[in-house]
């Protein structure tokens, strides 16, 4: 099969389970990239992943990236496409039929049920990453410390993202 | 499907669609919700705030990006298939050009030390960043251990045993519905 096929195939799949949106199935992004198709090392998908976050647009930026860095332009194309079609096609029929079944138990059923694993899923992708960036301790340091950052603190995320960089740049970090 | 839509506000066209959602592409640094809903609601006025809850709850509910859901939801809403495509198109063109570009110039300097250092340190903040982000989606489930039980199960499934998610998910998803359900409260 070709890679571009290989591409479509593996991000239509990553689609339908992106329960949550894109940080959901980083870690099944991560093992079909990395593990399966061997496309790149686990240290190249975090640093795909850390470029596809200085970038403006939807947090799904990091599968066009994927898709460039194993086929160039096209690659790009196919996987944005293809993680994008399967939702899109069941997100418009069910936009449908939604208001009918507002109130229908099982939709709310469901919901929550959803609800505590999309936050273990997302927890998982956190896990992964910061184990695939941790490669020497000031980088675990710079974890640690955007990390109560971003959570403690409410500065603008960007600013926190472009601190790091900088810092380690000039070789203060990283 | 239109049922919801306020009558005295002007439904916008194709292009309007396409270029709403393009600058939203373009400005949504550090994620795109908070831009989409300022101009969906306040800067277009296209949905009241309430409609647009509405409409980003079904979007999470369903799989894919959210506010990916989102142009496909509301473009069709306005303008159908056509609506979606534009809306979808307007979203994502800017930014997947935009992160090529970048890739490029990472391929071109990334092997010069102090960018290659910035990148490492970078990459450790954006899991970081992602770490935060997980904490306040994980926070509802505060004073609920069985809720807690079942994002840990996951947790352990994917992260630990690394289980392939085709086969995980399914039976998450199942198990945490029907065992929510019978412990409601």
């Amino acid at each position: 099969m070709s890679t571009l096929a290989e591409l479509a195939m593996v991000y239509a799949q990553l689609s339908l389970l992106a329960f949550g949106g894109a940080n959901a199935v980083i870690p099944e992004m991560q093992r079909q990239v990395v593990d399966v198709h061997h496309w790149m090392s686990a240290h190249e998908f975090a640093s795909l992943y850390a470029l596809a976050q200085a970038a403006p647009g939807p947090n799904m930026m990091v599968v066009s990236l994927v898709g460039w860095r194993v086929a160039g332009f096209w690659g790009a194309l196919v996987t944005t496409g293809a993680v994008a079609a399967p939702s899109s096609v069941l997100t418009l029929l069910v936009t449908g039929v939604w208001y009918r079944f507002k109130d229908a138990p099982w939709r709310k059923a469901l919901q929550a049920g959803l609800q505590p694993v999309t936050a273990g899923l997302i927890m998982a992708s956190a896990a992964l990453l910061i184990h695939s960036t941790t490669v020497d301790w000031s980088a675990a340091a710079v974890t640690v410390v955007t990390a109560c950052m971003f959570i403690f603190t409410k500065l603008n995320p960007m600013l926190i993202l472009g601190a790091a960089a900088f810092a380690g740049a000039i070789g203060l970090a990283g | 499907m239109n049922r919801c839509m306020s009558e005295i506000r002007p439904r916008p066209g194709v292009f309007e669609l396409f270029a709403g959602f393009f600058v939203v592409g373009v400005c949504g640094f550090g994620g795109v919700l908070p831009w989409a809903r300022w101009m969906i609601v306040e800067r277009r006025k296209w949905l009241t705030q309430a409609e647009f809850t509405e409409m980003l709850g079904l979007c999470q509910f369903l799989p894919g990006g959210n506010i990916m859901n989102v142009t496909i939801a509301l473009g069709s809403r306005f303008r159908g298939v056509r609506g979606a495509v534009a809306s979808f198109l307007g979203l994502m063109t800017a930014p997947v050009a935009i992160v090529i570009g970048l890739g490029a110039v990472y391929d071109q300097y990334g092997g010069l030390p102090p960018v290659r250092r910035a990148f490492v340190a970078l990459a450790a903040a954006a899991a970081a960043y992602l770490l935060a982000t997980a904490l306040k989606i994980a926070s509802p489930l505060r004073g609920r251990p069985l809720a807690i039980g079942v994002a840990t199960c996951t947790f352990v499934a994917i992260a630990v045993l690394r289980l392939p998610l085709q086969a995980a998910m399914p039976v998450l998803a199942l198990g945490s519905t029907l065992l929510l359900w019978r412990f409601r409260t």
